[in-house]
């Protein structure tokens, strides 16, 4: 990522596909967490609204984004409203989450969406954040825009309830 | 064991949250490149003139060229930008293969950022000659107001990014010949225009002759040689002339429906 905003500046149509390769699977495995089988659509979608919207700044502005907090943002914003409206309609089959290969064999992939499923939806968001992608602290303050201090003591209220889950389960 | 079961530890939450972290699908980069139109689709398509390559992205459709082995360079020259074998978005699936049955885009959106407004014009124009029929140069640029400009429309079919779709193959020289091609040379063009029903033989011979325009002495009405009208009128009442000029001073009026003056 270092630097790709400067290129991005420069020049858009040669830099993005550098950027869809730096966070696809960074957004594309929260997305799965998060929103379950949509999610490779969804992954597609925000790139292609982070490009449009790229597309129609200013140099200037493009330099000075945080790119990273910028682009969750959009994620999060479409994931949550995929959920609200799959929240609306009826659902006869719930389709199951495909397996990747390189899904570990001892994760069980659709119960894990679940389990995250039965969080709020702010603390599942920052938990998924946290310890699927790996992001830092301060960047998932700035993808949520909560302040640093909320977004910890959600992390930590979202594992406790995640173990108490799976006490329950065993 | 058990033990660990009965009282998991948010440790060991973390390291399976931890392994959720898949891959992306090896598709997304290029579907997000259809997806903004950084790169272009394209498909394979039967046509006349043989197999035929048709290029689209988020804006229409960007290119019809030859199915040969060098459409990739091609299109990379001209439009710098990639191509990948795609499926065309669902609904200009049927458009696709309607317009270029019909030879004209209908309800298909065409990108043409690659022309001028002033070529996407006279394109536009271009896409309303009649199938089976053929119009010159100069009917386009005076049709366009600028009658001067009939070289310019020449330039501009040999740049038409959408051959077939927009049927340059019906537009001809201004002597009546039938002229340049652009989508693999003038025999393409003879093959397309007798594919419609045009017959190029007969445009061609026309022209060969001297004449210009056909008029019926029974209506007083001349028509470029393809027009329906003047292919319905019988050899008795048939009359040729060179220019519009003639045709006029002889009393003639010009057809409403092909409107050659």
């Amino acid at each position: 990522m270092d630097g790709l905003c400067e290129r991005l500046a420069d020049d858009l149509d040669a830099a993005f596909p550098d950027l869809v390769r730096a966070l696809q699977d960074d957004m594309y495995s929260a997305l799965r967490s998060l929103v379950g089988p949509e999610a490779e659509d969804l992954t597609q979608e925000t790139f292609i609204r982070a490009y449009r919207a790229l597309s129609e700044y200013e140099p200037g502005r493009i330099r000075d984004l945080k790119l990273r907090g910028w682009i969750w943002t959009i994620a999060l914003n479409l994931g949550r409203n995929h959920l609200r409206a799959k929240s609306r309609r009826p659902v006869l089959v719930d389709r199951e989450i495909e397996i990747r290969s390189d899904d570990p064999d001892y994760v069980d992939v659709n119960a894990w969406h679940w389990r995250l499923q039965s969080l709020p939806p702010r603390t599942r968001r920052v938990v998924v954040l946290r310890h699927v992608v790996g992001l830092g602290y301060e960047e998932i303050a700035d993808a949520t825009g909560q302040a640093v201090g909320t977004v910890k003591s959600d992390v930590h209220r979202g594992l406790e309830k995640l173990r108490q889950i799976l006490e329950d389960e065993s | 064991m058990t033990a660990h079961l009965n009282s998991p530890s948010t440790a060991a939450v973390e390291s399976r949250l931890g392994s959720l972290r898949v891959a992306a699908p090896t598709s997304l980069l290029t579907e997000v490149e259809l997806g903004t139109g950084l790169v272009d689709g394209y498909t394979v398509v039967a046509s006349p003139v043989g197999d035929v390559i048709v290029a689209f992205n988020p804006s229409g459709v960007s290119a019809v060229d030859l199915a040969d082995e060098g459409f990739a360079d091609r299109f990379r020259a001209r439009f710098v930008r990639s191509l990948v074998a795609a499926e065309p978005p669902s609904i200009w699936v049927n458009r696709i293969e309607e317009a270029l049955d019909r030879g004209r885009p209908g309800l298909l959106p065409i990108d043409f950022r690659s022309v001028t407004p002033f070529q996407q014009r006279i394109l536009e124009l271009a896409a309303t000659i009649p199938r089976g029929q053929v119009r010159p140069y100069s009917w386009l640029a005076r049709s366009a107001g600028k009658p001067g400009a009939a070289r310019a429309v020449g330039s501009t079919m040999a740049r038409n990014p959408v051959p077939l779709i927009v049927p340059c193959h019906r537009v001809i020289r201004s002597d009546g010949k039938i002229g340049n091609y652009s989508l693999g040379g003038p025999e393409n063009k003879w093959e397309l225009l007798s594919f419609e029903g045009a017959e190029p033989d007969r445009i061609e011979s026309i022209a060969a002759a001297g004449i210009r325009l056909l008029g019926s002495d029974t209506t007083g009405v001349f028509c470029f040689p393809s027009c329906h009208q003047a292919r319905r009128i019988s050899e008795t009442h048939l009359r040729r002339f060179r220019s519009e000029s003639e045709a006029e001073l002889s009393g003639f009026r010009p057809c409403r429906i092909c409107r050659p003056g």
